[in-house]
């Protein structure tokens, strides 16, 4: 995904003499008896694009906030290249913040909204010019410069306020839900032109998001916030393969929950007793499970095979009839209803027209997939 | 320290020309007549205390208040016309505001400017021009008799239906305007919607329209009755000499008897007779403002 | 949209003609030739040329405009700083009281506040003039103004400050490069409220008033308590034009530019 894919691998967070950029170390915040932020240690790295992911109010946008200044933490200290920052007020911290309203000033131009910052640092006017039109050829903003804030479109005013907030060159850039104002297309869009941006200028970008999608196309790593406290934090391909928790898994995409009794086989590998009466399902798992313990086995719906006859070698094997058919086009969930009672969804790309399809309501099925298809997850 | 300032300027300035004058009115309120007499002095030895200020106390122009039955008439007499001129300002200004809130979207802010104008220009010029047209030759007795409807003028001015419509007339933008907002901010499906459930067009009315513009209807009598019941300026030019309004009594106790401590008392009683409206006033706006969010 | 019903129709013009008509004849008989107010007998405009002879009369609305200019601008002044208190302080020691203070004076009968007034000018032994009737004013209509101000704080989205803030303002920068322009509207017509206020007290200012200091209203009171007079007609026309020229071509002003700003708005939206 994105700079994950580039040469050498970006991945300073596995490497133990990397200096991160931002530390948070035992950050808790709380709001009167609410507690918004609860003993969160993380750090993050330069040229990172991290995502904070999370239902709202999970304290994704506190911690934004304790980095941009606006709040400070009730206990515990954050790090910006090393310095605490607690006693920096936010107009003299190397932070800039991409409000989720954008925030642009509507008395002010769009030129002068990206000036905004130049001026206050006491930059040289020639110098603020040529700064503000890089950063207008940057978001391809050259024709509105003199346009007022009302009179440009919503996708056009998202990329004001990202000119402005990276006109100042800022070591971190926060951005809260900044693609929340905008429709589906230009939402997809868009973020490829972040990740365009943050690769172009180098910034380290913390974004702040509750669309799963948007933290899985853009970011190096993903932190899976719940209740103030980080559930998991690695790259999408990790959270979404490997989720440490049933929670990250049922949060991120679509996902077969099934829980059981976990006894271990052999190296890695564990029987799940999942039904009375059921063969026990064969996992291959890296978490490490002790014997009898209560554990979920997920299961993303498109690792599980649907067929007519009942498949020869798979580690895993059981029959249902289709409850549910969910056509989406390109691809169709079948919801199957195990005679245990339990529904279990499998996924199939439609490589053939409707009319042609296999299975319809009430047909008998076979449900399959592999040792290694699922995670086995301790509760 | 900055905030310190921003909050001490203006907190300051209140407590020194809002707070500190009301106390002297209560104390000067409860002292006696005879040291009250200008050219009055209050003292404010604080370091007698409060003690000394307790022991002081006379309520003597309270009894005065009671044993006069000027003053409780006047206490009265106000409620009354405060009262009466609320229900009539209602009943003239509802159908403006509906009307209003009924009008083309386009007309809308063209009437509500011709409600607010009024509300701009002098409130004395405008209780001024009903000085000629209620007088015995003025233009309403010329309208009247042209009609045949009277042999000769009535007495308008100088009674307490001059002073009536003086506060109606006066008035009626604070009455239209929050009725206004409410029934405005009313979605005119929900009326569709009673019709089709059954209603007729008048019980449609009474049962939703009306509910509906409850908070606007209790805001504008509040903002009439609580100014009405002080009132001086529209009892003391188009009321008589035997309409009683306390605020006409306590300017003419202070400015004609220049009995302070009477006034103070006069004032205090007032007070406590508004407390109660403006604390339910109080209430209903929260409540409004909670509605809204 | 919908035709108005002739009951609705009715209402508004009964309605209207009730507003109006009672300042239409007061104009109309402004242009009479004849000392009494009631019979139409030609058009003159004598009254006004004996106005404009009335030496008291001029000098009692020059010292009501003076009154009137200088406790607005202090009232818009410290009724905006009482507004950001409210709205934004969050909680301080006596917060209760100082809100209650705001908005107590809005419905306190103008013979309390005068004659309470009064008694603190000559308790401190303050010379009743130009300045006590400031004092008075300014007082009464900051609470005017912090109200107007403090509606439009309240809808104010607080990131355009924390964006200011974030891009290197100090508060005070922020306050003075990004929230007060943008509030500017709220703070003029605070400043306009303040200053009709003034302009038209009559109660407040005849208790704090000395012989020094007569202002319109009291001018204008002690002459039509004694009847009708041409002359007050003539007077109440020039202020009743003056404000409608000023708040019609306010809100043509303010339309103007809304209806510009819809229009821009959608041909941004049109231009995606």
């Amino acid at each position: 995904m994105g700079a994950d894919l580039a040469v050498p691998v970006f991945e300073p967070w596995t490497d133990p003499q990397a200096k991160p950029l931002i530390q948070f170390q035992n950050v808790t915040k709380r709001f009167g008896d609410f507690t918004a932020i609860d003993d969160l240690t993380i750090d993050i790295f330069e040229c990172e694009f991290f995502a904070l992911l999370g239902p709202s109010g999970c304290g994704k946008t506190t911690m934004m906030r304790m980095l941009a200044g606006f709040e400070a933490p009730t206990e515990g200290k954050i790090f910006l290249a090393g310095q605490d920052i607690a006693p920096v007020p936010p107009n003299q911290r190397a932070v800039n913040m991409m409000f989720q309203s954008y925030a642009l000033f509507p008395h002010l131009s769009i030129w002068e909204n990206i000036a905004f910052g130049l001026k206050r640092e006491g930059m040289p006017r020639a110098e603020i010019a040529a700064r503000v039109e890089e950063m207008l050829r940057l978001t391809r903003l050259e024709k509105f410069a003199r346009r007022k804030p009302h009179q440009i479109s919503g996708g056009q005013r998202q990329r004001v306020a990202l000119a402005r907030s990276l006109a100042k060159a800022p070591k971190l850039l926060l951005l809260d839900e900044p693609l929340g104002a905008l429709d589906r297309k230009l939402r997809e869009e868009t973020q490829f032109e972040l990740m365009d941006i943050q690769e172009k200028t180098g910034t380290t970008f913390v974004i702040v998001t509750h669309d799963q999608e948007e933290a899985m196309t853009v970011a190096s790593r993903v932190a899976v916030m719940d209740n103030g406290k980080v559930i998991q934090v690695a790259t999408p391909a990790d959270i979404y393969e490997a989720p440490n928790s049933s929670y990250v898994a049922d949060f991120i995409g679509d996902v077969n929950l099934i829980q059981g009794q976990a006894t271990a086989t052999g190296e890695d590998t564990y029987a799940l007793h999942w039904r009375e009466g059921a063969a026990p399902l064969t996992i291959k798992s890296p978490n490490a499970i002790s014997d009898g313990q209560t554990a979920h086995l997920a299961i993303r719906p498109e690792k599980v095979t649907i067929s007519a006859d009942k498949p020869e070698g798979a580690d895993n094997v059981v029959q249902g009839k289709v409850l549910d058919i969910a056509y989406l086009g390109n691809l169709s969930t079948y919801h199957v209803e195990l005679p245990t009672g339990d529904v279990i969804k499998a996924q199939t790309a439609n490589t053939r027209r409707i009319s042609r399809r296999a299975y319809t309501w009430e047909d008998t099925v076979w449900l399959s997939w592999t040792a290694t298809g699922g995670v086995l997850l301790a509760d | 320290m900055r905030r310190f300032v921003l909050i001490a300027v203006p907190y300051v300035w209140l407590l020194a020309l809002f707070l500190v004058p009301f106390v002297i009115v209560l104390k000067i309120s409860l002292s006696d007549a005879a040291i009250a007499r200008p050219p009055y002095v209050p003292q404010f030895d604080w370091v007698e205390g409060i003690w000394a200020f307790l022991s002081q106390l006379d309520f003597e122009n309270f009894t005065w208040l009671i044993e006069d039955d000027l003053y409780w008439k006047a206490y009265l007499s106000s409620l009354q016309i405060a009262l009466t001129s609320t229900l009539l300002t209602l009943i003239v200004g509802y159908p403006i505001a509906y009307g209003m809130a009924r009008a083309p979207q386009e007309w809308r802010p063209t009437l509500m400017m011709l409600v607010i104008l009024p509300f701009w220009t002098s409130f004395l010029i405008r209780v001024y021009a009903w000085k000629g047209i209620l007088s015995n030759e003025g233009f309403l007795n010329q309208f009247l008799m042209w009609t045949g409807l009277v042999s000769e003028p009535l007495q308008i001015l100088n009674t307490t239906t001059a002073v009536y419509i003086g506060i109606v007339y006066t008035y009626l933008p604070f009455m239209i305007l929050p009725i206004y907002a409410a029934l405005e901010r009313m979605d005119d499906s929900l009326i569709e919607a009673a019709e089709d459930l059954g209603c007729s067009r008048m019980s449609a009315f009474w049962l939703v329209t009306i509910p509906l513009s409850k908070g606007g209807i209790i805001a504008g009598c509040f903002l009439v009755f609580i100014p009405a019941m002080g009132e001086f300026v529209i009892p003391s030019l188009l009321g008589g000499s035997d309409t009683l309004m306390i605020g006409k009594v306590l300017w003419e106790e202070f400015f004609s008897n220049r009995d302070w401590p009477v006034a103070s008392a006069v004032a205090v009683i007032l007070l406590l007779i508004l407390v109660v409206p403006i604390v339910l006033f109080q209430r209903n706006q929260q409540k409004e403002q909670e509605g809204d969010a | 949209m919908k035709r108005l019903s002739a009951f609705n129709v009715v209402s508004l013009t009964l309605g209207f003609a009730f507003l109006y008509i009672p300042m239409l004849i007061l104009i109309l008989f402004s242009f009479n030739e004849s000392k009494l107010v009631t019979v139409w007998s030609g058009f003159s405009t004598k009254w006004y040329g004996e106005l404009m002879q009335n030496e008291a009369m001029l000098q009692a609305a020059w010292v009501t405009i003076k009154v009137a200019v200088i406790s607005s601008s202090i009232a818009t002044v410290l009724g905006t700083m009482a507004a950001y208190v409210m709205v934004r302080s969050g909680r301080f020691l006596g917060r209760t009281l100082f809100s209650g203070m705001i908005y107590a004076p809005l419905v306190m009968p103008e013979v309390i506040t005068g004659l309470s007034l009064l008694l603190l000018f000559i308790g401190i032994g303050l010379d009743r003039g130009v300045l006590t009737i400031v004092l008075a004013h300014t007082t009464f209509s900051m609470c005017y103004v912090s109200v107007v101000v403090s509606s439009r704080l309240a809808t104010f989205d607080m990131s355009l400050e924390e964006a200011a803030r974030d891009l290197g303002c100090s508060q005070a920068q922020a306050f003075r490069l990004v929230t007060l322009p943008i509030i500017a509207p709220a703070v003029v017509s605070g400043w306009l409220l303040a200053f009709t206020l003034s302009l038209d007290d009559l109660v407040i200012a005849s208790f704090t008033t000395g012989p020094a200091a007569t202002t319109l209203p009291i001018k204008i009171f002690s002459a039509v308590r004694l009847g009708v007079s041409p002359e007050i007609n003539a007077l109440s026309t020039i202020m009743i034009g003056i404000v409608t020229v000023g708040v019609i071509s306010a809100s043509l002003v303010s339309k103007r530019a809304l209806v510009k700003q819809r229009r821009e708005e959608q041909e941004a939206v049109r231009a995606t």
